[in-house]
C-alpha cells in the first residue's frame, strides 16, 4: 500500500497553510502568546528584520546581521514564542516607509530597549537627541550622556545598538568625519547620512 | 537552545494538517489544526530544549483531534431512531477509490496509528507513548489499518510503506 504523505496534500493547502498561519497570530496575540512578533520589510538598505514585543519595537536587523540568528537571539532572550505575524509592526513599517521615502524625521513607535542594559542602554536613549540631518562624533555623544570619558564605551553602546535606523546610531561619527563602523555596514551608513543630508 | 515557535510551525505545520485530516477529516482538521498549535505555543516555554518537537507537537494534536471528534459527538442529535453507524466518517467498503473514505471508515486506533506513522513518519514505540500502550500494539493497529485499507481502497499499491 503506497500511503506517502502526498496522497494527503494538494497545492491548494500551501494557501490554507498560510490561512491558518494568519489566523494562529491573531489567536496568540488575542490570547497574549504573543510575545514576539515579526515581519520584514525591504529597504534602499536591504531587507530588514523588524520585531516587537508587547511593549514596543524590540529589533530592527540588517540582512548582514543574519535574520535567523537574530531570531535565534530573540528566542533564546526573550522568549521563544516567537511568530511571524506583520500586523503589530505595521506602524513601525509605516514609519520606516516614510523616513526612506525622505517623509519622516523623527520615529514616534513604543520602543522595547530591554536588549540592552547600564552605560549601553543609556546611550541608546540619548541617540534621538540628535536630530535629523546633523551627525555628532563618539566623544560628543560621550559628552551628552554625562561620561566625557567613555569614548570606547559609545562605540560599542552604537555597534550593539538592537534598533539602528529607529535609534540613529548612524549619525555618530568618527572624530575625523569619516563614517566608522556600523552594524548595517559602511555603506549603509553612508545612504542613511546622505538620505537625511539631501531630504 | 530552543528554536523559535515559527520554525515549529514552519517545519510541522504541513505534517500537523495532514494528520489532522486523517484523523478528524475535512474541515474539523483545520480547528484541530488551530487547537494543537496554539496550545502548543502556550506550552512551548517549557518544552524541554532536548525533546522531540515533532513527536510533541503531534500528541497536542492528538489530544485535539480527540476533544473535535467528542464535540461532534455531542452535536445535537434528531430525535427518534438514529442508526448507530458513524456515516459521517464515510462509507467502509465502498470501494471508490478514494482513500479519504477508506481511511476515514477505520476504527480510531487503526486510523491514528496510520497517521502517526504513515503520514507524519513517527516511530513506533513514539506512537505507542501518544496513544498509550505497546509499541507492539501500535504497530499492529498500523499493520491492521493497512490490511483494512488493502481490502477497502482497491486503488491502492503494494509498495512504499515506510518501515
Amino acid at each position: 500500500m503506497n500511503m506517502s504523505p502526498g496522497h494527503f496534500w494538494s497545492p491548494s493547502d500551501t494557501g490554507t497553510l498560510s490561512r491558518l498561519r494568519d489566523t494562529l497570530g491573531l489567536a496568540a496575540e488575542a490570547e497574549g502568546l504573543l510575545d514576539i512578533a515579526y515581519t520584514t520589510i525591504d529597504s534602499p538598505v536591504g531587507t530588514l528584520l523588524l520585531a516587537a514585543t508587547p511593549k514596543g519595537l524590540v529589533r530592527v536587523a540588517y540582512d548582514i546581521e543574519n535574520h535567523e540568528r537574530v531570531l535565534d537571539t530573540l528566542s533564546q532572550r526573550i522568549s521563544p514564542r516567537v511568530l511571524r505575524a506583520p500586523r503589530r509592526l505595521d506602524a513601525a513599517a509605516r514609519e520606516l516607509d516614510e523616513y526612506f521615502g525622505g517623509q519622516r524625521r523623527v520615529f514616534d513607535l513604543p520602543l522595547d530597549l530591554s536588549l540592552s542594559k547600564g552605560f549601553r542602554q543609556l546611550v541608546q536613549r540619548h541617540l534621538p537627541e540628535i536630530g535629523y540631518g546633523q551627525t555628532r562624533t563618539y566623544g560628543q555623544v560621550a559628552e551628552l550622556v554625562g561620561s566625557p570619558r567613555a569614548v570606547r564605551a559609545v562605540g560599542t553602546a552604537c555597534a550593539t545598538n538592537p534598533l539602528p535606523v529607529v535609534v540613529p546610531c548612524h549619525r555618530v561619527l568618527k572624530a575625523d568625519g569619516t563614517p566608522g563602523g556600523y552594524v548595517g555596514g559602511p555603506e549603509a551608513k553612508t545612504t542613511l547620512l546622505r538620505l537625511e543630508a539631501v531630504a | 537552545m530552543k528554536q523559535p515557535f515559527e520554525k515549529l510551525v514552519e517545519q510541522y505545520g504541513g505534517t500537523v494538517l495532514r494528520v489532522c485530516r486523517v484523523i478528524v477529516g475535512g474541515h474539523d482538521a483545520e480547528d484541530a489544526w488551530s487547537e494543537t498549535f496554539l496550545a502548543a505555543m502556550r506550552a512551548y516555554p517549557g518544552l524541554p530544549d532536548d525533546a522531540n518537537a515533532e513527536a510533541w507537537l503531534l500528541t497536542i494534536a492528538h489530544r485535539k483531534a480527540i476533544d473535535v471528534l467528542r464535540a461532534r459527538k455531542r452535536q445535537p442529535a434528531p430525535v427518534g431512531e438514529v442508526p448507530e453507524v458513524p456515516t459521517a466518517l464515510g462509507v467502509p467498503g465502498a470501494g471508490n477509490g478514494d482513500l479519504w473514505q477508506a481511511v476515514a471508515a477505520l476504527p480510531e486506533k487503526q486510523r491514528q496509528a496510520v497517521a502517526y506513522h504513515y503520514v507524519a513518519g513517527l516511530a513506533y514505540a513514539e506512537i505507542a507513548a501518544i496513544l498509550g500502550g505497546t509499541t507492539d500494539a501500535a504497530r499492529r493497529a498500523a499493520a491492521d489499518g493497512i490490511k483494512n485499507l488493502r481490502k477497502n481502497y482497491p486503488g491502492a499499491a503494494t509498495e512504499g510503506a515506510p518501515s
